[in-house]
């Protein structure tokens, strides 16, 4: 009983214990603060990815492909049994990507993914990365007419709160595009008729776009908007085998207007495709998002045909949406395009049945379903060497073993934190054992054993962690989940940015609190309080009660 | 020496470490206590008197000779079993008081009691304790300074409180170091006083360490030590 009373009196009337309840208290709220923010960037990273890639992804080692993707998928629905939510072909190549900005081509490298828009969103969370309404509920590789999203649509409370964070979209779609093509028409007008311009009075550019336009309309010439006008490819998907054979003579006829035709683009759209935000903006400081090219603008991509050796073909694009996954490595690589379209383009159809090669099947699988045990049945039915079957954990192994690694490491070092607290408690208990040498003779005249006295002291390390510890974890919750609210106030005060969202892609800081990695925190903590103690507690076992008594 | 003593020393021997060498303390004492006795041990400074309580109080263990209680040999006994012998047989008074500064004098006189019990114990003889606790108090004038600190009362008040504290377990004898020794004239006859009648009223065996023949007249035998030795009793 003495052990209790003498460890609440020591707790209340020695300071400098505070002082270890302190350091304990500041680890804890660290290690709690850190693992919750890592954790909640490690979470939305990986459902970053697994929202992008499907469960498991079933593709060929070649960039031809494989033939005949239907009978692929009965054989792998069969191989899984009923873990087989849904599946969807996909053809991926290489290939650059080129676009006009101010009259300069900038050329980027890019993965090329011909998806089938009416199959992918079930396989991914594909559609609700992309910043039309429309397209989110329903994927159509046509332009439409407005209604892009001014704002970040993933970013909750964003909307409206300090005005449009993507201004330019305001205009894409059809308007910009008929606008984009009046004032290339009215350059062209101007560069052939040169010596004429002299005598006309200069307008303003403006006016002489929107004098263009009027002309348009007033021809009754309403622009196809989403009816259309270059058919939509997914049309394609199921043409006879004798149309794509046609198409295989022709791999542009389809997604051109009609032959003969010519085209005109401020009514008709090129094939539709969607590429990775970042490969068309980046965000300024101010987190506005700048457009090199919108909605309505025409890009030039060039790709390796699937024959062998392969060669390079190159086809003009009508940009229709973006996509924004938030993983920068995705959004500046990506360009979406309908499967049809690019199987005709890279002869990807048998010329004698027409039916198509594809790269890989991306497969979604039923809640609950292991990953690892489908995978590994499909490894065992199809042959290795031609194709080769990953979880989206393996196609990300290094980068989420990194992830896991930094964790594991950073872990380590804050845990060192609480480690110097525990250095500091010995310390401090050594002086607090000096101190009370006296009190320990006196204990021991009273018939106080030496197990008793070091309990005295081990219990002292133990109440100090539990307080520290409890402390810690109140701090530490209270950090966590206000965290945004402090960001706010951290940079009111001191006028800087403490996180900047160009930089992350996410307006708010993630924290995910694990209560498995809270309870060792504190086990950790109260363990190293305890594990400090305990020399000083022998210390004070050890000594001799004549000795104390006359200690000074 | 008689047969039946209650707290008996045979021929004990104690050195201690000092400088190089070894000084010897006592040099073979034989001393006894009997029941309801009150004994007085003087000596000069360094004749080993306060050496031979420590002994008899079972604080340390002698170099040689043996020490029995009630008479069972203790000394050589394991050290958990000398500690419960610590707590309820011997009563122990120093000069310096030795109350611990964190307790009430409340809390100090019950402090060998919750050494005694476990938590569960205590939680069971709590109020008893505090009880009994309360009554020495009162018997020694502090019935009115129960939650005062040792800090907060004078030498006589915390050598009173140190006396009642020794007396709460019930011992079979009180073994009092110098218990006037930090405390004027007055306080330390109210001191001998309350001895004096704990022997004569409670027939409390007290073995009395002083330097000052005039306190030690007032116990029933006095034995003198010199040089580590009976000189003669």
């Amino acid at each position: 009983m003495y052990k209790l009373l003498l460890c609440w009196r020591y707790l209340r009337t020695r300071w400098i214990a505070l002082v270890c309840v302190a350091s304990v208290m500041l680890g804890v709220a660290t290690m709690i603060v850190v693992n919750a923010v890592m954790a909640g960037f490690a979470h939305e990273m990986q459902s970053r990815i697994h929202g992008i890639l499907s469960d498991l992804v079933f593709e060929s080692h070649s960039l031809s492909g494989f033939q005949d993707p239907k009978w692929h998928m009965e054989e792998i629905t069969r191989a899984a049994g009923g873990d087989i939510e849904g599946m969807t072909p996909t053809v991926a190549v290489p290939a650059m990507l080129s676009f006009q900005v101010r009259g300069q081509w900038l050329t980027r490298q890019v993965m090329f993914i011909g998806i089938d828009e009416s199959t992918h969103s079930l396989v991914s969370d594909f559609g609700s990365y992309l910043q039309h309404p429309e397209n989110r509920r329903q994927l159509s590789f046509t332009l439409r007419d407005g209604d892009y999203d001014t704002f970040d649509s993933q970013a909750e409370g964003q909307a409206g709160e300090n005005g449009p964070t993507r201004p330019a979209m305001a205009g894409a779609g059809w308007p910009h595009r008929r606008m984009r093509v009046a004032r290339e028409k009215l350059w062209r007008e101007k560069m052939g008729a040169r010596g004429d311009a002299a005598a006309e009075p200069a307008r303003p550019i403006d006016q002489q776009v929107d004098a263009v336009l009027a002309a348009t309309n007033a021809n009754g010439e309403q622009p196809a908007a989403t009816d259309d006008p270059a058919g939509p490819p997914s049309d394609s998907t199921s043409d006879s085998p004798q149309a794509a054979v046609a198409a295989r003579r022709d791999p542009f006829r389809a997604v051109r207007p009609e032959e003969g035709d010519t085209m005109d683009p401020a009514k008709e759209q090129f094939t539709g495709i969607v590429p990775g935000i970042g490969l068309a903006s980046f965000r300024d400081s101010d987190g506005v998002d700048r457009f090199l090219v919108l909605p309505g603008d025409d890009v030039k991509i060039t790709f390796p045909t699937a024959g062998t050796p392969p060669k390079a073909v190159s086809d003009t694009f009508t940009i229709i949406d973006f996509y924004e996954s938030k993983m920068s490595e995705y959004d500046s690589n990506f360009v979406f395009v309908p499967i049809a379209a690019l199987q005709r383009m890279r002869g990807m159809f048998d010329p004698q049945t027409g039916i198509p090669s594809v790269n890989s099947i991306q497969i979604r699988l039923k809640p609950g379903a292991d990953l690892n045990v489908v995978r590994d049945r499909l490894r065992k039915a199809f042959p290795a060497e031609m194709y080769a079957v990953s979880t989206w954990r393996d196609k990300q192994g290094p980068l989420l073993s990194a992830v896991d690694m930094e964790m594991a490491v950073l872990n380590i070092l804050l845990f060192l934190i609480i480690a110097v607290a525990g250095f500091g408690i010995l310390a401090i208990f050594f002086m607090i054992v000096v101190e009370k040498t006296r009190d320990i003779g006196i204990l021991k005249s009273l018939g106080a054993g030496s197990a008793g006295i070091a309990g005295i002291f081990l219990g002292y390390g133990l109440f100090l962690g539990l307080v520290g510890a409890g402390v810690g974890l109140a701090l530490g919750l209270a950090i966590t989940w206000n965290i945004n609210a402090i960001r706010t106030g951290v940079e009111w005060c001191t006028g800087q940015r403490v996180f900047d969202p160009s930089i992350y892609y996410f307006f708010k800081i993630p924290t995910i609190v694990d209560p498995f990695t809270v309870a060792w925190i504190i086990a950790g903590a109260v363990g190293i309080a305890v594990a400090a103690s305990v020399l000083p507690a022998l210390r004070a076992a050890r000594l001799h009660p004549v000795e104390a008594l006359r200690h000074d | 020496m008689t047969d039946d003593a209650m707290l008996r020393v045979r021929d004990v021997r104690k050195s201690y470490r000092s400088g190089g060498g070894m000084l010897e303390v006592l040099r073979g004492v034989d001393f006894a206590i009997e029941p309801g006795g009150f004994a007085a041990v003087i000596g000069q400074s360094g004749s080993g008197k306060s050496t031979l309580l420590h002994l008899m109080g079972l604080l340390d263990a002698p170099d040689s000779g043996e020490v029995h209680l009630d008479g069972v040999r203790i000394d050589n006994l394991p050290a958990t079993r000398r500690d419960r012998l610590r707590n309820t047989a011997i009563g122990m008074v120093f000069q310096s008081y030795h109350l611990l500064p964190e307790l009430n004098a409340l809390e100090n006189v019950l402090a060998p009691l919750m050494v005694r019990h476990s938590v569960m114990e205590w939680m069971r003889v709590r109020a008893s304790a505090r009880e009994r606790a309360r009554g020495l108090l009162d018997r020694f004038g502090l019935g009115g300074r129960l939650h005062h600190k040792p800090r907060q009362l004078s030498g006589g008040e915390m050598q009173r409180v140190a006396i009642a504290r020794a007396l709460v377990t019930e011992p079979s004898v009180l073994l009092a170091d110098e218990p006037t020794g930090n405390l004027d004239e007055a306080s330390g006859a109210g001191i001998l006083d309350a001895l004096c009648e704990l022997n004569r009223r409670d027939g409390l065996s007290i073995v009395l360490v002083t330097h000052d023949a005039a306190i030690a007249r007032r116990a029933a035998r006095i034995v003198r030590l010199a040089a580590g030795r009976v000189a003669d009793a």
